[in-house]
């Protein structure tokens, strides 16, 4: 079954066609890889995905619901929650805290005047939050302020902070840019943990390492089209997938 | 270390109101003992710690909040004129008036971040001056101030048969004068109140929440918050403070003027948290408190006194030392402010809390330093 459904879209910027009538199919409990080179509308497709960008014409349906016209906090209380290529995190508070708000936001909606009652009183909340953060590998560090942390570990918290809120749909922007190989075989390890409990995952990776450890399915973008798409074994063998990565360059 | 924070909450609050409580003794041998600055104390701590609301935990810097505490001031005139001299109707209004204000002009200034939201805001209050200043005579009597007059209505006060008779009468509650030390005491229990509230807001999770709206909107964006309301429903808070700061100078002082509502009012407001240190809850009152005691204790100073300090030095150095210093203190009271407001921006950017914070912990290692290695590794980790 599929739980994102991407027909037809279609973005310009000024004279570049950085989305050209891309299809999708995201099916429900799959790691869905999408690659391609640089420049080949990988991120503008997420950004269709969350309300930070529209596109020009197309849908984008989510759980049977349009995601296009609707701000970003609504798309994540539907249940779609994203981990940025660059970690979002919120770097003067303390790592508890930033997997509190997101485990707030989940349990409260997108406002709530609850300022009377102490945050230190939500025991269930906080429980589970430092529960996400030892999943993740960080228990220790749970007072900690998040700015000072590692990029590694920063990509970790930004994990917690999606899980705690049990998404539907995950969708991640070269979750392992920029991390030492150890770091991205951790990172490995805790995505296919992820994987097993059953969250859908869209991943964007340039890291071929990354998309064939983890991938159920590929769809391979060059030049804002889908050039191909299917199981991982299939596009390896692709012809035009490796001319698209210039060369021929054996993935 | 090892308490829990919402005992330790409860233990800043119980010192804190036997400081606000016993402060006409505690502050008589600094020169400040007397209800009349006392409560310029408690009442700009009020508007000090709401404002800290807004910009201490979403960090939203607005040039514009004397708009509201002078809106609370005409607010809490026009009950005693209309209603009654009690100062309870006249401060629950002029918080809801202020409010009220702080909403609107909240809901436009909030579009815009950073340096163009501050610049939303002090034009706001400027217009909100001269609109008391000038076209609204006829609400704020312009340039003279609102005042009381024998004439006035007062309609609960004749409800209930209380008579004025031909003087001009002053705020009191329910027979006590608002004047003198019960005026000080009044204001002292509503800081404290405000006080103990703005505590629970910090510990709360929409506390929690302002603190993420300062750190990373796109965050919270996707995060499933909206941004927009939470920063609003702080504005609205730090305008309610503040018109209940207007609404207690009123209470003391009966009279409403819109040179409360200038921009260099909203400054000092700004001067006070920072000076404090923005995002604590302590800083803004103790900030509050030493601007106030500059303000009224330095610009007292003149030759006479300064003359009678340096008396022990020879007679021209004695001189020569009046005429620097005498340029620090009475008329130039505000440069003795900036100087230290530089030091104190370059040296503690977290203010007074900060310089606190640093110097208990120093007492700390120093006390502790008798029991063994521990404490000589704390330095290390905490540098």
């Amino acid at each position: 079954m599929s739980i994102l459904s991407v027909k037809d879209i279609n973005k310009r910027f000024g004279g570049l066609q950085a989305l050209n009538a891309v299809n999708l199919e995201i099916e429900q409990g799959t790691v869905h890889a999408i690659i391609g080179p640089n420049g080949a509308g990988k991120s503008t497709l997420l950004n269709c995905f969350v309300g930070r960008l529209e596109p020009d014409t197309g849908t984008v349906t989510f759980d049977g619901k349009s995601l296009l016209g609707i701000q970003p906090h609504e798309i994540n209380q539907a249940g779609v929650a994203r981990v940025f290529q660059t970690p979002e995190i919120f770097g003067d508070l303390t790592l508890l805290d930033n997997v509190l708000i997101p485990a707030f936001a989940k349990r409260d909606g997108a406002f709530r005047l609850n300022g009377w009652r102490s945050a230190g009183r939500e025991r269930a909340l906080i429980d589970r939050a430092g529960e996400m953060l030892a999943d993740v590998g960080l228990g220790a560090k749970a007072g900690e302020i998040a700015g000072q942390l590692s990029r590694g570990d920063k990509r970790r918290l930004e994990l917690a902070m999606c899980l705690v809120q049990e998404p539907k749909l995950l969708l991640l922007d070269e979750p392992t840019a920029g991390m030492s190989r150890g770091d991205t075989n951790n990172t490995i390890d805790l995505m296919k943990r992820i994987s097993e409990r059953g969250v859908t995952m869209v991943v964007i990776e340039h890291d071929m390492h990354v998309v064939f450890s983890l991938a159920d399915k590929i769809s391979v973008l060059a030049q804002g089209a889908v050039i191909a798409e299917g199981l991982p074994e299939n596009i390896k063998g692709n012809e035009r997938v490796q001319e698209a990565y210039l060369g021929g360059a054996h993935l | 270390m090892s308490l829990a924070p919402e005992r330790r909450d409860l233990i800043v609050l119980v010192i804190f109101a036997a400081v606000v409580l016993a402060a006409p003794v505690l502050f008589k041998p600094i020169g400040a003992g007397y209800p009349d600055l006392l409560q310029k104390f408690a009442i700009y701590g009020i508007f000090a710690i709401g404002f800290n609301i807004l910009f201490g935990l979403t960090g939203y810097l607005s040039f514009g909040h004397a708009a509201f505490l002078g809106v609370g001031s005409y607010t809490a005139v026009w009950t005693f004129k209309l209603l009654s001299m009690n100062p309870v109707p006249a401060i629950i209004l002029a918080t809801l008036v202020g409010g009220a204000f702080a909403a609107v002009i909240g809901f436009i200034s909030l579009r815009r971040t950073g340096i163009y939201f501050s610049i939303l805001t002090l034009a706001f209050a400027q217009m909100s001056y001269n609109l008391a200043y000038s076209v609204l005579t006829p609400i704020t009597n312009g340039e003279t101030g609102l005042q009381l007059n024998q004439a006035d209505p007062r309609v609960l006060d004749i409800a209930f048969g209380r008579d004025y008779g031909a003087v001009l009468p002053s705020s009191d509650l329910f027979g006590l004068d608002m004047t003198g030390y019960p005026g000080f005491y009044f204001c002292a229990v509503v800081l404290i109140l405000c006080f103990f509230l703005a505590n629970r807001i910090f510990r709360s999770p929409f506390g929690m929440m302002l603190r993420a709206v300062k750190s990373n909107q796109n965050r919270m964006n996707y995060t499933g918050l909206n941004t927009r309301p939470y920063a609003l429903a702080a504005f609205v808070i730090s305008g309610m403070y503040a018109g209940l700061a207007g609404g207690l100078l009123a209470v003391t002082d009966p009279l409403a003027g819109a040179e409360r509502m200038q921009w260099t009012a909203s400054g000092e407001v700004v001067l006070m948290t920072i000076l404090g240190g923005a995002g604590t809850l302590l800083g803004p009152v103790l900030g509050a408190g030493l601007i106030k005691y500059f303000e009224n204790i330095f610009s007292a100073f003149n030759e006479g006194i300064l003359m009678a300090g340096f008396d022990f030095l020879p007679e021209t150095l004695q001189h020569a030392a009046v005429a620097v210093s005498s340029l620090f203190v009475g008329e130039g009271w505000h440069l003795t402010l900036g100087a230290l407001f530089m030091l104190i921006v370059i040296f503690l950017p977290g203010g007074l809390m900060e310089g606190i914070n640093r110097l208990v912990a120093w007492i700390g290692r120093r006390g502790g330093g008798g029991g063994g290695e521990a404490p000589a590794t704390a330095p290390q980790t905490a540098g």
